[in-house]
């Protein structure tokens, strides 16, 4: 039975839709009406105000932290300045990954870790040698992000901090209507945005602020179905969707690697010993077995398979994540998609796949299943850049 | 604090970082392939299907400012307004995708609520929820709430036939032509496919007033009003008229493009759909020149040679095109003495007549309506002041014996809410469309501009009878009477679609029988605006079914 987070007497009164959903053990809004849309477009012109606390976060403390997490992580998280996020993933001893997440370094010995799943006893398990304490602040900590091209705005209208200075990427202190705050220039939709850590006593005072001035700034509270279209649109894979935990798979054929995910570029491989990295060297050398790549829905065929049965091509306003069998020209199975969503945005209907690396490469036509009236077809789906989406106010000063 | 219509700033200046004009007055060269005159929408739609398709294409826009009637403006600082459209209805799909507008900033926001405030305190929303919806009609009628989802689906199945119409050159009926024959067969297959209480359905539709029509179906004045007026949006007539049904098929065309949810907001305004045209169109090698002024087009032998500016300055082209309305086309841009006398009559007979103006205004705050206090979902979509059908009968009674209404039809919008970009935070812009307000003003058409704010003042009144604290709101005011409409952006008797649409000027004979297919009497000379099928509106259609017919008969 999932519990309520720090924020739910907020979220609670104003998801008159009730669509909830379980989200690490707790209560999470699916959608605050009975159609996401509108919070989609608010988070994408104004702002998007969710609640992210069922993440699982630990404090690593102590002069061993950084030597830890370089340990345990693909990174070497000895280099990440002070006041700085990075996004990451790890790996068991066969390099295959359990999770993925980010580490702030709040202080020189001081670093916090998010993750999807708990992580608390994999941490302990190599603490052996360095000198560190963790603390799974996973309670204690609220976490309320705000994402979207006015999030600055209006976190600068309630906040100390000198938003305009905070790099992507970047993590700052900071006081907001008298309480300590972090704020990180963090969040899961591709866009300008933000992210709030706060002791949960003061969750409510957060929300209250943010909401206060909302209105002047198009913030509407934001929930997962809205969230799950942008993660896509910014081409971000998702632990239990797109990939499964090591931990998690019955079948060696379900687990992933850094590299067949895409998210090679994480991996510091040539460095002193961390985990998995034997396994992963090898990979390297001889070539990740799948690629996880972007994919568009040829439109014109997706119309025309429609219009076979008199209908207007059906778009589904939610994202979806039952997979579907991806093809290659011959008809013989490539891959599947995992997830995807049709981008209101971009008016295009995108999905992330893992395929074959030979079928990877950008502009390679691909056949991806449609069911139409019950029917199983197969239309044209092209290999992608991602992030499909990438506005420049991501970055920008 | 009041101001009219004359004092403009464009939002994307020309030169500015990113702004598709190409240059101010004057173009690079002395020959193109095709100059297309007026940089409205359909104008820039049809220049970069040219373009695309390798034509060296110019487009001349007479303003400082690109979009025609789908424009944005910072008429006052910090505040954009959609001065004229308001709201992107139908635009072509498969136009966004083929010139990949997506890419150079097309973004709808769509709407979602269709809000009705009444003066007893009452109040009905329709959400795209149908469950609120039906909860909400039932307040009024409980028949009409269950009958309204199906007259919903009686109309997408009309709508479907009807994207088939607009998404292709209008059929010649008088034809024998193979051709022509075979697109009749066609759409007549498609009509044949309809079911049959469908089929009759359409005959009604196009021959019933939408007062009637409605009647049919509904027996709540209240949810007849709202309904009734998109039947006679741009038009002088009222919603007892005949012939004004078939509009009503407009809103749901909308629902057939779902996918694409085409009807709403654009960001930054109507204008930014106007300016991410003219960037691909830009991308694809089209020059583009604003206060660049045509004075009317060379014709030698019956057939086009290129443009005049008012500067004196010609310009040779292989083809031109047209992208004002009819009226200015033939007699501004070609001129009388070209033209058979038939034909003049003809065009003297096709009705512009506008019959609406625009008041846009700057507010402080939020509307707070009484009959639903506070911000919400329900102010987010288009608001219409229309108690009954009756109320806006009235309004077209006074405006047919060239009054403009004492209690008009508004439809109001509050874009700012759902688009930050427009307004400064916690600020908003509020644009109202206004019917009835005749071009024939008793005393003259010229007696507009000294009606001008008696007219602003009705609107706001009439307004603030349902949300009492909007005069102090107030910032800015931009009146826009049918005469400004047509003095400041070029629609002959402020006639917001290029002409009526209503039957006799729609398919083959928009703007004439003889001349809808996009070509004119002289030879290479063009036209691609509202004023020629599939007509008004954001739809792009026009344009781009004139460029796709000028490349098939080779022109240029």
């Amino acid at each position: 039975m999932p519990i309520p987070t720090p924020f739910h007497p907020r979220t609670a009164a104003l998801c008159t839709s009730m669509f909830w959903k379980e989200w690490a053990g707790y209560h999470a809004v699916r959608s605050y009406d009975v159609s996401h849309e509108r919070e989609y477009f608010a988070l994408r012109n104004g702002a998007g105000v969710l609640d992210v606390s069922p993440l699982h976060k630990y404090e690593l403390r102590g002069p061993g932290a950084a030597d830890l997490l370089s340990r345990i992580t693909v990174r070497d998280i000895r280099k990440l300045r002070v006041g700085r996020v990075t996004y990451l993933c790890w790996c068991n001893d066969d390099g295959k990954i359990l999770d993925d997440g980010t580490v702030s370094r709040l202080d020189d010995q001081h670093f916090r870790l998010t993750a999807a799943e708990p992580t608390f006893a994999w941490l302990h398990r190599f603490t052996g040698p360095h000198d560190v304490t963790i603390e799974d602040s996973s309670e204690r900590l609220a976490a309320l992000a705000i994402q979207g091209p006015t999030s600055r705005d209006a976190l600068a209208r309630i906040c100390d901090a000198p938003l305009h200075r905070l790099p992507f990427f970047g993590v700052t202190r900071a006081r907001l209507q008298e309480v300590d705050v972090w704020i990180s220039r963090t969040g899961y939709t591709g866009d300008l945005g933000y992210e709030i850590w706060v002791d949960r006593e003061h969750a409510l005072t957060v929300w209250d602020a943010i909401m206060a001035v909302g209105l002047d700034h198009r913030v509407l509270p934001l929930g997962l179905d809205a969230l799950d279209v942008a993660r896509i649109e910014a081409g971000f894979i998702m632990n239990g969707v797109d990939y499964w935990g090591a931990h998690h798979c019955l079948v060696p054929s379900r687990q992933s690697t850094p590299y067949e995910l895409g998210l090679g570029w994480t991996v510091n491989l040539d460095r002193e010993p961390f985990v998995g990295q034997a396994a992963l060297r090898a990979e390297r050398a001889r070539g990740p077995a799948w690629a996880t790549v972007g994919l568009r829905y040829d439109w014109d065929e997706y119309e025309a398979l429609f219009a076979r049965f008199g209908l207007p091509p059906h778009v589904p306003l939610a994202a979806w994540r039952d997979g579907v069998p991806v093809y290659g020209s011959d008809g013989r199975q490539v891959g599947r998609a995992t997830s995807g969503a049709w981008s209101p945005l971009l008016k295009a209907n995108l999905a992330l796949a893992s395929v074959r690396p030979e079928h990877a490469a950008l502009g390679t036509r691909l056949r991806i299943e449609v069911t139409v009236e019950y029917e199983r077809h197969q239309i044209s789906a092209i290999v992608s850049k991602t992030p499909f989406f990438n506005p420049e106010r991501k970055r920008s000063a | 604090m009041t101001q009219g219509a004359t004092k403009t700033s464009s939002s994307a200046p020309p030169g500015a970082a990113g702004s598709p004009i190409s240059g101010v007055g004057q173009p690079r060269d002395r020959s193109y392939d095709v100059i297309v005159v007026g940089g409205g929408h359909n104008g820039l739609v049809c220049a970069a299907y040219l373009a695309k398709a390798g034509k060296k294409v110019l487009v001349l826009e007479r303003r400082h400012v690109l979009g025609g009637a789908a424009v944005s403006e910072q008429v006052f600082p910090g505040f954009t307004f959609s001065v004229c459209s308001y709201v992107v209805s139908l635009f072509r799909p498969h136009i966004i995708r083929e010139l990949g507008l997506v890419d150079h900033g097309f973004h709808v926001i769509p709407l979602d609520c269709s809000f009705l405030p009444l003066p007893d305190g009452r109040s009905l929303a329709r959400f795209g929820d149908y469950a609120r919806t039906r909860r909400e009609i039932a307040q009024f009628s409980p028949r009409d709430a269950e009958v309204y989802p199906e007259f919903g689906l009686a109309m997408s199945k009309l709508a479907r036939f009807s994207k088939h119409v607009i998404d292709h050159p209008p059929p010649e009926p008088t034809s024998l032509a193979p051709r022509e024959l075979l697109q009749l067969l066609r759409l007549g297959r498609g009509y044949q496919a309809l079911d049959r209480d469908v089929r009759y359905l359409n005959l009604k539709l196009l021959t019933m007033s939408a007062a009637d029509f409605l009647d049919e179906w509904f027996e709540s004045e209240v949810l007849k009003g709202p309904m009734s007026v998109s039947g006679i949006i741009g038009t002088m007539l009222g919603v007892r008229s005949p012939g004004t049904a078939y509009v009503l098929l407009h809103h749901y065309m909308g629902e057939i493009d779902g996918a694409f949810r085409a009807w709403g907001f654009s960001k930054g305004g109507t204008g930014a759909v106007s300016y991410a045209i003219a960037a691909a169109a830009r991308g694809f090698g089209v020059e583009i020149v604003t206060e660049a002024t045509v004075d009317h087009v060379r014709i030698t032998s019956g057939r086009a040679t290129g443009v005049v500016l008012e500067s004196g300055n010609e310009i040779t082209a292989k083809a031109v095109v047209s992208g004002c309305d009819p009226h200015r086309t033939y007699f501004g841009l070609i001129g009388e003495q070209h033209l058979e006398p038939e034909l003049v009559g003809q065009l003297r007979r096709y009705k512009l007549r506008g019959s609406s103006g625009k008041v846009n205004l700057a507010v402080d705050r939020l509307p707070d309506f009484t009959c639903r206090p506070g911000p919400g979902p329900h102010l987010e979509g288009d608001i219409a002041i229309v108690p009954n059908v009756d109320y806006v009968e009235r309004a077209y009674d006074e405006a047919k014996y060239g009054a403009f209404s004492s209690r008009p039809y508004l439809n109001v919008v509050i874009p700012s809410l759902v688009d930050p970009t427009v307004a400064p935070p916690g600020k908003h812009v509020i644009s109202c469309f206004v019917q009835y307000a005749p071009y024939d003003l008793e005393g003259g058409p010229e007696r507009w501009p000294r009606q001008r704010e008696a007219f602003g003042d009705t609107v706001v009144d009439t307004l603030a009878e349902y949300c009492p604290g909007l005069k102090e709101s107030i910032l800015h005011r931009q009146v826009l009477t049918p005469w400004d409409l047509e003095h400041e952006f070029g629609l002959t008797e402020g006639n917001i679609f290029h002409g009526e649409l209503s039957l006799e000027q729609l398919l083959f004979q928009r703007p004439m029988a003889g001349w809808a297919r996009y070509r004119t009497p002289i030879r290479n000379m063009w036209m691609c605006s509202s004023g020629t099928h599939p007509g008004g509106g954001i739809m792009g259609a026009p344009g781009e079914l004139a460029a796709k017919a000028m490349l098939k008969a080779g022109a240029a």
